[in-house]
């Protein structure tokens, strides 16, 4: 399916050439950097922009480091490039285990972690690793440089809280000062490459608090506030589990549709909550699973 | 609309041309330069026939613009295939493959993972080709064409 719209290549080697082709173009511009979502898209129809800019000639951008306690995802950084990262492995396994159970390792060589949250789908796997990490949006725009909370950043099926004219130059993720134990659960249709039909993430933190994110059962992906609540300094128990489970309801908003229906994406939601649980602790205290996909 | 001049390595020959903005590295190897090996399947990036390798690693051709590749090295089935790896004959001893529509992706995805981790378990062999999908051998005879290539490669490297 060949591409049909037409459109201007751009390829700026800085974020100010970058913002200004962008603010030019106004809402026909398209950003690219892995392009994995926005050429689907084009040849779908369902984006037609008339300025594509290139933004992996801008060097800053792909950066990965360490800075003031918080890991930076530059724009253009694959989810390649993060799972061989030994901060993400070490320090971060819910996301390296999140860019684990993106599409397959092709797309992910191209696949860039702010395309992902720029493409903002309900079922995208990085969110709930990065709003169990309370990760910030950095976007550029013409007249400001804004820094976004990601629980402020989803607002709905594709969109976001960027405005016309502005890019994501990158995430900035704070690196936990206690330990943690993680476990990202994902539901597809099949074992292998598939889109969330379900996606939970739990980050349990020394001294019982526990950070729990859905992504795929909802307009956009969220923290389960009440449960985070219900489960606040205690260890867990079965009883826990139980009135946590109870919560789920409650927490999700979840549709039917080709890949599965609002009952059953409810019912898988209760019982990934308990394993990822389960498995998130085991792993705070040095056992659990090797790969969180094994829960189900 | 402007025409992009790239220049760009592709099987180890440069190569200098101009690309609509629209065309897809795909196109561009298939309809441009008579490179077929790379498939159009389901032209969505799913289905990982129209795999290459895009500077070192595997990238879905269908879902890379032309004009990106401008500086980058390209090598596909083709740039490999001249000297058979113990891989490639392997897969063929194992009959791995019925119509061949995914062996060019399939052997460049398992290429890739055996550069990186020559003794990957059947579970890491399973997630190096998730992207590739067969629809005739039910993937069986190919994971036992990779682990023997594996195997072979691991005998090789014990001769004296």
């Amino acid at each position: 399916m060949p591409i049909t719209c037409e459109f201007e290549y751009h390829k700026p080697k800085s974020l100010p050439q970058a913002i200004e082709i962008l603010s030019g173009a106004g809402k026909n511009a398209a950003v690219l950097a892995g392009g994995t979502d926005l050429l689907v898209w084009m040849k779908e129809g369902l984006r037609a922009p008339t300025a594509v800019v290139d933004v992996k000639g801008i060097a800053e951008l792909h950066r990965l480091e360490v800075s003031d306690g918080s890991l930076l995802v530059g724009a253009c950084v694959t989810f390649t490039e993060l799972l061989e990262s030994p901060v993400v492995r070490e320090q971060l396994p819910l996301l390296w285990e999140c860019a684990h159970t993106v599409a397959s390792i092709g797309v992910r060589n191209r696949a860039t972690l702010a395309g992902n949250i720029c493409s903002a789908v309900p079922c995208l796997d990085s969110a709930p690793a990065l709003l169990a990490h309370e990760a910030s949006v950095l976007v550029e725009g013409p007249l400001a440089r804004r820094q976004i909370p990601v629980t402020r950043w989803f607002l709905g099926p594709k969109q976001t809280a960027i405005r016309p004219g502005e890019m994501v130059s990158g995430v900035r993720i704070p690196l936990p000062h206690r330990r943690t134990g993680a476990c990202y659960v994902k539901l597809g249709r099949y074992r292998g490459e598939d889109l969330a039909q379900v996606g939970v993430g739990v980050l349990a933190l020394e001294g019982c608090e526990y950070r729990i994110a859905f992504c795929a059962v909802a307009p956009a992906p969220a923290r389960a506030a009440r449960i985070e609540r219900l489960l606040h300094g205690s260890d867990l128990s079965d009883s826990l589990i139980r009135q946590a489970q109870d919560l789920v309801p409650l927490e999700i908003q979840p549709i039917s549709d080709i890949r599965a229906s609002r009952e059953y994406r409810t019912h898988m939601a209760r019982i990934m909550l308990e394993r990822g649980l389960r498995a998130a602790v085991a792993r705070l205290s040095g056992g659990g699973p090797a790969l969180g996909e094994s829960v189900l | 609309m402007k025409r992009v001049p790239i220049r760009f390595k592709l099987n180890g020959v440069e190569r200098e041309l101009e690309v609509q903005p629209a065309d897809t590295l795909l196109e561009m190897l298939r309809d441009g330069l008579g490179i077929k090996s790379p498939k159009t399947g389901c032209d969505h990036g799913d289905c990982g026939t129209c795999t290459v390798f895009l500077d070192g690693r595997t990238a879905r051709s269908c879902l890379v613009l032309a004009a990106e590749v401008d500086g980058c090295e390209i090598v596909t089935l083709e740039g490999i295939a001249r000297n058979p790896s113990p891989l490639m004959r392997e897969l063929a001893r194992h009959n791995s493959f019925q119509c061949g529509f995914c062996a060019p992706g399939v052997v460049l995805s398992a290429t890739e993972l055996l550069r990186s981790n020559p003794h990957p378990t059947r579970l890491e062999i399973q997630h190096a080709i998730a992207g590739n999908l067969c629809r005739c051998t039910g993937y069986t005879p190919i994971l036992e064409g990779i682990e023997a290539a594996i195997e072979a490669a691991a005998a090789e490297r014990s001769l004296p």
